[in-house]
């Protein structure tokens, strides 16, 4: 037991330390306060600097507004959608279609976007192939619009399958069936009957998820890099190159700046809360009118072409970033290139393979830790008093609701200072910062679902509890615990800011390479380094797809879906 | 009521059959009157709540029936749940709980009543024949069970539906309890004259109903 208890308090610190750490590093320089830099004098000169930036409002316009429309139209569709179509066949498939995309990472979807939409992209192609009138790309910003949204576009197509899964998994809890049920007797069309029934229950239960959704959203970098407007970038696009600067002054202004990204997200949460507020008082006003909208198949059918088209833009992107990566010569309005080469793949430069093995090293070591972590906090818990899933799950997402480049840049500060910025277990401690959370998100529900008389059983047999877990339970959730191990590995995969602030450039990762690419437009090399980036989360999921299938080959009750 | 009248209004379940898996799960032909309580009873598995889930339209597509369901006279077995005009009663009250008790009877109040004060003035009412005057502005949760299965009534009654399915509803009251909700829900039920098709194992449901007893299983 004593052993057992270090496991939860290693979670507590991996998920507050750094944070409250990284917001302390920010928050003195921002004031003035850097003795490493020769300053200790409180002053709000850093926030005169970042005021007097060119653009700044538009910058922090574009972070608020694409922020909060990626989250509202995000959790739009996925409600619609839920609303429409739970329990039909359109929702079994368009649920499998949509759920391995929660995998892509942010930059392969937002490269792939930008390849479909771009003036030469693929849809400008097709066009001009159909109607022969384009003969060179149009002259239009489509892709880093000023006004955001091709970033916008980006994001909520990446957040539709983060938010459905969200929503599935939390569905059991809102007793849909029978609340269905109930609202259609009294005559309800499906999607007000599961507003007025059901989507207060879930609302509550996805919650933290939606909010997390919108603090990443009004900071995003490496989508905001890809698909954003450059004069001027997102605020927390310009945060970043502050902090890299050369002149080590600017520091102050990039903290200053974390600091103004901090409000910004804030305020944005506040706007928010304002809305949910609002939406809460016009359901309660419809539920008085005791308005049917029995009409709501046009509504339903709408939301069903949202979500596949959403997925379809996904697909759509991954297949032009695998076209790019082995095109030859590809004039403009040809819709496919004149001949395939594999020239890319073999030309690619020695720093990818490198930026290809820091992923792996990175993403395994912080899966299998988080995996650890979370099993041995789980184990804790059902060893206590109390077993059950508990409040403690709200902690996971304190890393999730503060801005990262807010907390980043504060740890990086304070890492450099102890000479530990660039150091790998540096990196590999944000990392699982990250990490952590998702994993023990994703076993939490089957590890409560287990069912505790297996345990009792094996006790009354004079077995101790570490029997127990590693004979029964463990072997008993093989599945979802190899799940978990994946979903961790493709969220460290997909990190972009943790690793080019921590790394202090030196563990460049395979989403840090393609990135840095965006601003170079070698298409062929974009394509196949983003594709690699997307396909390395599913060789995780494939791998643990395999091993759970080899472990439970003679035991047809442990098989998926039994 | 002419008699022609009365021979077209009430439930009629005509020559149904359900299978699952390409087995008979049950078979039933009957009408239930206005006014009148059909009982199904039989052990657990025997098809009882997927017969409730054919009339009522839910029926899961793992299942196929056949056969007709005639509500005074219309045709509703092709139609959507919400457009079918039953009612339906669960185990549990399922009053919303981010709502007050006058809330959920609102949610329950058929729209062609319409302004605020004819819709509080329809809600205060519905409270007052169940004996919950003055509970409009409670929390759901406050109330004992009892309460709760009585507001549960009233929101599906509010609805104005042509017929009621009862889906084991007392099973959860306690015993002094269950006697006297089960008798406001059949006295309610025959004042407004629905139909009622009642699932139950416990034989004092089906005695207390005082209608026809189907035997499933």
């Amino acid at each position: 037991m004593s052993a057992l208890r270090l496991f939860p308090i290693a979670a507590f610190f991996v998920l507050i330390a750094p944070v409250a750490a990284g917001l302390a590093g920010v928050f003195l320089p921002a004031f003035g306060y850097l003795p490493v830099l020769g300053r200790s004098a409180l002053s709000l000169d850093a926030f005169a600097d970042v005021m007097a930036m060119p653009g700044l409002s538009r910058s922090i316009l574009l972070s608020l507004g694409s922020g909060l429309a990626a989250t509202a139209i995000s959790l739009l569709v996925v409600t619609l959608f839920v609303a429409g179509w739970r329990g039909t066949r359109v929702f079994a498939a368009l649920e499998r279609l949509v759920s391995p995309l929660l995998s892509v990472p942010h930059a392969a979807a937002a490269f792939g976007l930008a390849f479909l939409i771009a003036p030469s992209g693929f849809l400008f192609r097709l066009g001009a192939e159909a109607t022969g009138l384009l003969e060179r790309p149009p002259d239009l910003l489509i892709v880093n619009d000023r006004l955001g949204i091709a970033m916008t576009l980006g994001l909520i197509v990446k957040e539709i399958p983060f938010l459905l899964l969200m929503t599935l998994a939390a569905l059991p809890q809102t007793r849909a069936g029978e609340m269905e049920r109930m609202a259609a007797s009294l005559g309800y069309g499906r999607i007000v009957g599961f507003v007025h029934t059901i989507l207060p229950a879930l609302y509550g239960q996805i919650r933290l998820a939606v909010l997390a959704v919108l603090v990443f959203s009004t900071s995003v970098v490496d989508v905001a890099l890809i698909l954003g407007p450059t004069t001027p970038a997102p605020l927390a696009v310009r945060i970043l190159t502050w902090q890299q600067d050369a002149d080590l002054a600017m520091h102050f202004t990039a903290a200053a700046g974390a600091v103004l990204q901090i409000g910004v997200t804030i305020l944005a949460l506040v706007i928010w809360l304002i809305g949910e507020r609002l939406f809460g008082f016009v359901c309660r006003v419809m539920a008085l009118s005791g308005w049917r909208a029995r009409a709501d198949m046009a509504m339903r059918q709408l939301a069903a072409f949202v979500m596949a088209l959403s997925a379809a833009i996904v697909l759509a992107g991954l297949c032009l970033l695998a076209l790019w990566s082995v095109a030859g010569p590809w004039r403009f309005p040809d819709p496919l290139p004149d001949s395939f080469s594999f020239s890319t793949w073999m030309r690619m430069p020695g720093s990818i393979a490198a930026a290809f093995g820091h992923s792996l090293m990175l993403a395994g070591a912080s899966a299998i830790l988080a995996v650890v972590l979370a099993l041995g906090s789980l184990e804790f818990r059902a060893r206590s008093g109390r077993p059950g899933p508990g409040r403690a799950l709200g902690v996971l997402y304190v890393p999730l609701l503060v801005p990262q480049i807010a907390f980043l840049f504060g740890l990086q500060i304070l890492f450099s200072y102890l000479g530990f910025d660039g150091a790998f277990l540096a990196v590999l401690l944000v990392h699982l910062v990250f990490v952590f959370p998702y994993v023990l998100l994703s076993l939490s529900d089957p590890w409560w679902a287990w069912d505790p008389r297996y345990g009792h059983a094996v006790r009354a047999l004079g077995r101790s509890p570490n029997v127990v877990f590693w004979r029964v339970r463990l072997p008993m959730l093989a599945r979802p615990v190899l799940t978990a191990a994946a979903l961790g590995f493709a969220v460290s995969i997909a990190l972009y800011l943790p690793t080019l602030v921590i790394g202090a450039g030196r563990w460049p990762t395979v989403t840090t390479e393609a990135v840095a690419l965006a601003s170079g437009g070698d298409p062929r090399l974009i394509g196949a380094t983003a594709l690699l980036q997307a396909l390395l989360p599913f060789l995780g999921f494939a791998i643990a797809a395999l091993v759970a299938a080899f472990l439970s080959r003679n035991r047809r009750l442990m098989r998926a879906g039994a | 009521m002419s008699t022609t009248d009365s021979a077209e209004r009430g439930l009629i379940l005509r020559d149904v059959t359900i299978w699952l898996n390409g087995g008979t799960l049950l078979s039933l032909d009957a009408t239930v009157r206005p006014g009148e309580v059909l009982t199904v009873m039989g052990p657990s598995g025997v098809g009882k709540s997927t017969l409730l889930a054919f009339v009522g339209g839910f029926l899961g597509r793992d299942f196929r029936a056949e056969g007709r369901v005639i509500l005074n006279g219309r045709d509703i077995t092709a139609l959507p749940p919400d457009r079918r005009g039953i009612g339906l009663l669960f185990q549990d009250a399922l009053l919303l709980p981010h709502l007050s008790v006058g809330g959920n009877l609102m949610i329950g109040l058929s729209p062609d009543i319409k302004g605020g004060a004819a819709r509080r003035q329809a809600v205060t009412a519905a409270l007052a024949e169940v004996g919950l005057d003055a509970f409009a502005d409670r929390d759901p949760a406050t109330l004992s069970g009892g309460q709760a299965a009585r507001v549960a009534l009233m929101r599906t009654l509010l609805a104005r539906p042509e017929a009621l399915m009862l889906d084991e509803p007392f099973s959860r009251l306690d015993a002094a309890l269950r006697e006297q909700v089960r008798r406001l829900v059949f006295e309610e039920a025959a004042k407004y004259g629905l139909p009622v098709l009642l699932v139950t194992h416990d034989p004092a449901d089906a005695e207390a109903a005082g209608g026809p007893i189907v035997e499933l299983g």
